[in-house]
């Protein structure tokens, strides 16, 4: 089977600082991916060059395509989604209205359906369909972000962070909806601080570190690993090293 | 008294419509349109020379920018040219202002009625300010509002010279949209300023159903709110830009041959009512079309009066309404950083 999303040998520089470093991943069909590690590993600063936002040197590919030579705009429009660390959304407008630039490549006739199913997904963002996004909570935010995405019909959706600031029983709202996209046929690639819950859904895992991959493997394997029960999950094995 | 009012009123109306445009651009690419005022006198003199029988040089002005923005789509696409690519763009940058071009020649021989002048120069104009979006500003869509500022400069200073060329140094007026006036008490109202009233009002509205209503109004919006938003969802920053210069241009086309039936417009008049729209937009913040309206009526009055009891220095008083608004705008707001994107 061949991988819906392919990174070969990536680097990415911000100016004259190699913020990653000769990385590679597949993320396949059906697939939850995560890639966890501490702030400033260059999690963010992947996921932005995969989406084109950043140059990348190195090869990527989607669905079989190649994407170096393509802007963001056609990366999203051939269903690459990106919910950014930040949401990016458009605050001075509604909700609705978001939601309906989110499809803003896709033709009309599905948007509808694709509304209907957002709001199945997140019912708050039904609740508040006229309130302009600026006035949401952090959470309904996330959840306009990512709704925001899913209508522009991605078949790989890339979240930043979804958990960050959010309260505990958001963070689980919103990880179940991410597991409940994958069984949509959505696959996703997920970047977390919060490795605990993001290993716990995820198919495939990477640890990233100072902008490097240090480990990959399945993701069940990852969370036994000793070294990063000790630097991610915050409990110390007996004798682990914490690099 | 009261004329003057109606007086600065009918202006105000023209400064808002400019206003907006101003506000639009500078919200959707954050180049400051200092060009806008080319545009009302490119528009207001097209007119009235096609009104008089004579061929606008702004027609062949429009395929040669055409002509030049071709060679820029095919320069940015060179490592990836396909046929459909370079169809479209012949098309829209060649053959549609090669047609208007020949429609031009055809009815400026035969001294065409009011509808096709306007209709002409609208189409004109349109294509200028597209074309000048693709050639000076695309290529620097991601610099600084400085070097697009400074681009900003440079394509008014090129397009005052290239008017001097078009139409001579000789002033210009052009027929009247509407004929007639009536008296309403101490006002008379001419079938112009009726006009005036008419298209900046159906304008207005035509642009708040844009905005509010239409899926592409509110991808420009999303541009102006978030660039980086607006580009993940797919819309394309340069399809916002194409759209807002387009609007600019046909708005200022419009504002143009809306006065010159009122006023004699120069080759190079455009600068200082275009800057009395961007002194309207500065009240407004840049951001804010309802304060850019209002503010745009109250510079019309004040012009008004000011022109009535001190010709002379009527553009010192509506000038110096700047001077309050700034400080006020500085003491309230604190130190903004660029934005980086």
């Amino acid at each position: 089977m061949s991988a819906l999303l392919s990174v070969a040998d990536a680097h990415v520089a911000y100016g004259k600082v190699e913020a990653v470093r000769s990385v590679s991943l597949e993320v396949g069909q059906n697939q939850i991916v995560t890639i966890v590690g501490a702030n400033g590993a260059g999690k963010t600063t992947l996921l932005s060059a995969i989406i084109g936002i950043l140059p990348l040197k190195g090869r990527v590919s989607f669905a079989g395509q190649d994407l170096s030579r393509l802007d963001i705009e056609d990366r999203v429009a051939m269903g690459l989604g990106l919910v950014p660390e930040h949401r990016e959304l458009f605050v001075t407008m509604n909700v609705e209205d978001n939601l309906e630039l989110g499809a803003f490549r896709i033709e009309r006739s599905k948007a509808k359906a694709s509304m209907e199913r957002v709001y199945t997904l997140f019912p708050r963002l039904k609740e508040r369909r006229k309130q302009l996004a600026g006035t949401l909570s952090g959470g309904e935010q996330q959840m306009l972000a990512m709704g925001r995405a899913l209508m522009g019909e991605p078949k790989l959706l890339m979240l930043d962070e979804p958990s960050l600031g959010l309260a505990p029983i958001i963070v689980a709202d919103i990880f179940r909806i991410v597991t409940e996209l994958r069984a949509a046929g959505v696959s996703v690639l997920l970047v977390e601080q919060n490795a605990q819950a993001a290993l716990k859904i995820a198919d495939q895992a990477y640890v990233m570190e100072l902008g490097e991959f240090v480990l990959s493997g399945k993701a069940s394997d990852i969370a036994a690993n000793e070294r990063v029960a000790a630097s991610y999950l915050g409990f110390q094995h007996e004798g682990a090293s914490v690099l | 008294m009261l004329f003057l009012l109606q007086d600065g009123i009918t202006n105000g109306a023209i400064y808002a419509l400019l206003g907006l445009a101003l506000v639009l651009v500078f919200a959707v690419t954050r180049v400051i349109l200092i060009p806008q005022g080319e545009f009302v006198t490119y528009g207001a003199l097209t007119y009235a020379s096609l009104a008089a029988g004579q061929m606008p040089g702004t027609a062949k002005l429009a395929l040669a920018l055409g002509i030049g923005a071709f060679a820029f789509d095919l320069f940015a696409a060179r490592k990836a040219l396909h046929g459909r690519l370079i169809l479209r763009s012949t098309v829209t940058n060649i053959v549609l202002p090669a047609i208007v071009l020949a429609l031009t020649v055809y009815f400026a021989a035969q001294k065409p009625p009011v509808a096709v002048c306007i209709a002409l120069s609208l189409v004109i104009l349109a294509m200028i300010g597209l074309f000048l979006y693709r050639i000076a500003f695309q290529p620097l869509a991601h610099t600084s509002v400085l070097v697009l500022l400074i681009a900003s400069v440079g394509v008014h200073l090129a397009l005052q010279g290239l008017g001097l060329l078009f139409f001579g140094a000789e002033g210009q007026r052009g027929p009247a949209v509407l004929s007639g006036s009536f008296t309403a008490g101490a006002l008379r109202f001419t079938g112009q300023s009726i006009t005036v009233y008419g298209i900046t009002i159906a304008f207005i509205v035509g642009l708040w159903l844009f905005f509010g209503l239409t899926l592409y109004g509110k991808a420009l919006r999303a541009t102006a709110v978030n660039r980086l938003g607006a580009r993940l969802v797919g819309i394309r920053t340069t399809l916002s830009g194409q759209i807002a210069f387009l609007l600019a241009s046909v708005i200022g086309a419009l504002s143009g041959i809306m006065i010159v039936p009122i006023t004699t417009l120069y080759y190079d008049s455009g600068f200082l009512i275009g800057l009395k729209g961007f002194v309207a937009a500065i009240i407004g913040g840049l951001v804010s079309y309802p304060l850019t309206a209002v503010a745009a009526l109250v510079v019309g009055i004040v012009e008004a009066f000011s022109s009535f009891y001190a010709s002379n220095y009527k553009e010192v008083i509506v000038f110096m309404l700047l001077i309050p608004v700034l400080l006020l705008r500085s003491l309230a707001a604190p130190a903004v950083e660029e934005e980086k994107d």
